[in-house]
């Protein structure tokens, strides 16, 4: 897909953040255009994740703007951003472990659920075919993401990937715009990481979904984003696709060289 | 005779499958005759429907130009359209050769290339991938059609096409007029003795072989295997195996067409049970690998229950093991067994079969290999009809099988209808039948060795018929039948299979032809070891770290003791008991060519590849040290440095009483 003259669905001018006296974003500004799959990457510490509660609207910068979707903003609750179109998934798992992988997916979709509370208590009326259509669009997603075996398991017994998998599935009920991804690989195995990358090209292919993913595994990063901005100690140093990022000598100090 | 009485209402006339379909669509109209699980919700087709798919299909095919004799890969798991896609192909007077879903791009292309493959029907972005990658390989090939398009949107559509697509034109064609009657007639131009289908068998040596079947040969043998176990219309089958599997085959589509019962496609691979548990199957059929995991994952569950239940539940199957075979055969069995039988089957048989999905079972079937007696007994006493089968891709599947009553463990049955069975000087089982095979797909020599010129067939296994029963008996491979130096028979699959009925006991490769005694190389069960583990604090990262934990080492000894002192027992077999055992740091896996697609072991291979292994064994080393290549799922290869520990069991003293 062409996203180089895409237009942006969200930028981000000048953003800093601080937390007391710990600097956490200095400066940043970049865009996400829309169809693309951005990767925002950096060394530990870098200012990544508080980047994406950034855009989720659950840090509020000191400075700086940012627009989604060509609007404005300098204040937004998550909730905001959820109804806005921005879903997420989180660093370290953040699903509702006793319910089932269906449940749990179908809770992605209570923000599009518009019957009242009463029909939704009786479950009868216009409620039940509410969530006849919605569970039609979880089964959807369901098949998609190749998780009919666990449907009706209790997230808790589910390997990791597996509930990464789910969450990504809750995260893709809500239909987002933008979807940003905390670490989706973190922990896998190689096949696991193999199977999420497929899934996440699948959703910006098939869905044709902005995303926007921190990830560690330089390899993941350079395989399936077509834009990459790195940040290092809350700056950001550099931005461009992944072969311009790749030869950047600030990247290479920073971060791919003193690896090893 | 009831043959008569129950056959199956579609006249005998029918010797194709696309005659036998455009009969159920009339006499089967509106009964169920496949069913798929998509998006949660089982879909149904009835017959009539089924007809309706399959001729709009095989019209679509003809526009893109195929010609009687072509032959069509059909690569995937067990999903309507690739069934459909079968039936579409052979009413063109074409051949389909459906192929393993988990062959790696190597294999495959072997075989569509020795095929002569000109268009692929390949279930989804993967195979299709596989397909294309090979596709330099395959100069015939024309066109790949797809089942289900996820990922495939932006792939280049030059020969690519969407079986939805091939069937809209079908069926824009049929509506157009005239195309109907010029299918109809390219469907009466098939005669019985046309070949149907070419079965690639996996072969435990070298290459696969196209195995080539008759019309005549399936319909036949489905017709005869419907007879032996009085099955109708009413059944209910999971299809699951593989397609290109003879099992599969005659199962899932040549039994269904010729009894008119109803086939049910699982959602995906992983969700068998579960759907199984829903349509609660009356007819089944597994390799012993499917029973094993389903008694293994059963007794490891029990051990993490409360202390109630697990009581509740050894008494209640101590109570089946007592009585429930002979209840299950219709012998006479005192009142109060019934009764607390009756009580189990409430308490812990019922559920337990019903989350198995047999709760519903008439006849089940095993085949492939060997079964562990506990475990076949296991399941006959919960009351499931459990049999053994012996069959070949080569008879269309039937050649023995245990008819209702008449169950013994270590047998495989009386000759099905139809079927001869002799054993030959050299011990090997050879059959006559309606379902041999032709011969091998371009390989007359090899054809030549397997059929003699009198029309039976060499199974190349090695066995005898039981004098008392009648029943056939087989001991092992014939060529790997082997002596020991000091000439005492050497069986080895009979001596893995002892060893492979232990649940903490994958695989086993036994060793011992032309050497002074018996040793073997074991592969642990992940499982099983892993919830003893759990159990008894053994801390492991993977499955090497597992496999060499000295505890795992005292447990397998234990196992590998118990089997010695059953061979021990054995007059024949008393001189080959195992004197030393090492664990495999590794699971023994296809992808490595380890094993057979059917998961059988190649034991020359794996000799050669842990050569380090064998020989250490056999230089009274306690230790040994390898590094072996492996196979990740995307096919770029590792390696594993792995250094094991080799227990020494030494000579056992029953062989010494013995001798």
């Amino acid at each position: 897909m062409d996203v180089a003259a895409g237009e942006a669905i969200l930028s981000v001018e000048n953003v800093s953040l601080a937390f007391g006296g710990v600097k956490a974003l200095s400066d940043v500004s970049f865009d996400i255009r829309k169809g693309e799959i951005r990767a925002i990457i950096g060394p530990n510490g870098a200012g990544k994740t508080s980047m994406l509660n950034v855009i989720n609207g659950f840090y509020q910068p000191q400075h700086g703007r940012i627009a989604f979707k060509g609007k404005q903003r300098s204040q937004m609750r998550p909730y905001e951003a959820a109804r806005g179109g921005i879903a997420r998934t989180f660093q370290n798992v953040a699903l509702f472990r006793g319910m089932t992988a269906l449940d749990n997916i179908l809770a992605g979709r209570s923000l599009a659920m518009h019957a009242n509370f009463f029909w939704q208590l009786l479950r009868y009326g216009p409620a039940l075919s509410e969530e006849v259509a919605h569970r039609k669009r979880v089964e959807e997603i369901i098949d998609f993401l190749e998780i009919a075996h666990i449907r009706k398991v209790q997230v808790g017994r589910l390997p990791y990937g597996l509930q990464k998998r789910v969450e990504l599935g809750r995260a893709l009920a809500m239909e987002p715009d933008l979807l940003l991804l905390d670490e989706p690989m973190a922990g896998m195995n190689l096949e696991e990481k193999e199977d999420m990358s497929r899934f996440v090209l699948d959703v910006n292919n098939q869905f044709g979904t902005t995303i926007a993913l921190i990830e560690h595994d330089m390899g993941v990063v350079m395989d399936l984003s077509d834009r990459v901005v790195v940040l290092d100690y809350g700056r950001r140093i550099a931005d461009g696709t992944p072969e311009q990022v790749k030869r950047d000598q600030a990247v290479i100090d920073a971060y791919l060289g003193v690896a090893h | 005779m009831q043959f008569a009485a129950r056959a199956d209402t579609s006249a005998e006339l029918a010797d194709t499958f696309p005659k036998l379909l455009i009969q159920n669509a009339e006499i089967l109209r509106g009964r169920p005759a496949m069913r798929h699980k998509d998006l949660g919700i089982w879909q149904t087709w009835t017959w009539d429907a089924v007809f309706e798919e399959v001729r709009a299909l095989s019209v679509g095919i003809a526009e893109l130009g195929l010609a009687r004799g072509d032959k069509v890969a059909i690569v995937g798991t067990n999903r309507p359209r690739l069934y459909w896609a079968m039936c579409a192909v052979q009413a063109l007077g074409a051949v389909p050769v459906p192929i393993y879903a988990d062959s790696v791009a190597d294999e495959m292309a072997y075989v569509l290339d020795h095929a002569e493959v000109t268009i692929a029907v390949a279930e989804d972005q993967e195979q299709v991938d596989k397909i294309t990658s090979i596709s330099d390989r395959l100069t015939r090939l024309t066109h790949i059609l797809y089942d289900e398009p996820r990922g495939l949107r932006d792939y280049d559509h030059g020969r690519l096409q969407w079986i939805t697509d091939v069937q809209a034109r079908g069926r824009a064609k049929l509506a157009a007029g005239g195309a109907a009657a010029v299918w109809l007639a390219s469907v009466e131009r098939g005669k019985g003795s046309d070949l149907a289908v070419i079965l690639y068998t996996s072969g435990t040596t070298g290459r696969p072989k196209g195995v080539m079947l008759t019309f005549d040969n399936l319909i036949v043998s489905a017709r005869n295997g419907n007879l032996f176990d009085d099955l109708g219309r009413d059944e209910e089958i999971i299809a699951y195996l593989p397609l290109a599997w003879i099992g599969d085959h005659v199962f899932s589509y040549a039994q269904s067409y010729t009894a008119g019962f109803c086939v049910n496609c699982p959602e995906t691979p992983e969700t068998v049970v579960e759907d199984r548990r829903e349509i609660g199957t009356t007819y089944a059929f597994a390799p012993p690998r499917i029973y094993e995991n389903l008694l293994t994952l059963t007794m490891v569950r029990m051990a993490d229950a409360g202390a109630l239940k697990r009581r509740m539940f050894d008494y209640f199957i101590g109570v089946a093991r007592q009585w429930g075979e002979k209840i299950l055969d219709r012998e006479r069995v005192p009142l109060f067994a019934r009764v607390l039988y009756g009580l189990g089957e409430l308490l812990v048989y019922g559920p337990l079969k019903n989350r198995y999905g047999l709760g519903r079972i008439r006849v089940a079937y095993t085949a492939g290999e060997a079964i562990g007696p506990e475990i076949f007994r296991f399941y006959r006493a919960l009351g499931i009809n459990l049999k053994q089968l012996y069959g070949q891709t080569e008879a269309s599947v039937y050649i023995t099988a245990q008819p209702d009553g008449e169950i013994y463990a270590d047998t495989v049955g009386t000759p099905n209808i139809g079927v001869e069975v002799r054993i030959a000087d050299s011990g090997e089982v050879q059959f006559r039948s309606p379902g041999v095979f032709i011969g091998y797909f371009k390989d007359p020599e090899r054809t030549s060795e397997t059929k003699t010129d009198d029309g039976w067939v060499r199974t190349g296994d090695a066995g005898l018929l039981d004098e008392r029963t009648g029943h056939l008996r087989i001991i092992d491979r014939a060529k790997d039948v082997g002596r020991l130096d000091d000439g005492t028979l050497f069986a080895p699959k009979y001596i893995e299979n002892k060893l492979k009925f232990y649940p903490n006991i994958k695989e086993a490769v036994a060793f011992g032809d032309k050497r002074d005694f018996v040793t073997v190389m074991l592969n642990i069960d992940l499982v099983a070891v892993g919830s003893w583990a759990e159990r008894n604090n053994v801390v492991y990262g993977n499955y090497q770290e597992l496999a060499c934990h000295p505890l795992v080492y005292d447990m397998v000894e234990a196992h590998v003791r118990e089997v010695n002192q059953s061979l021990a027992g054995d007059r024949a077999l008393v001189g080959a008991q195992i004197r030393r055992f090492l664990i495999l740091p590794k699971e023994l896996d296809a992808d490595d060519g380890e094993l057979t697609r059917t998961m059988k072991v190649r034991r020359g291979l794996i000799g050669e590849r842990y050569a380090p292994f064998v020989r250490a064994l056999y230089d009274g080393a306690t230790q040994a040290t390898i590094a072996t290549e492996v196979t990740f799922e995307d096919g770029r290869k590792g390696v594993i440095n792995a250094r094991v520990a080799i227990r020494d069991i030494g000579p056992p003293a029953a062989m010494e009483k013995a001798a």
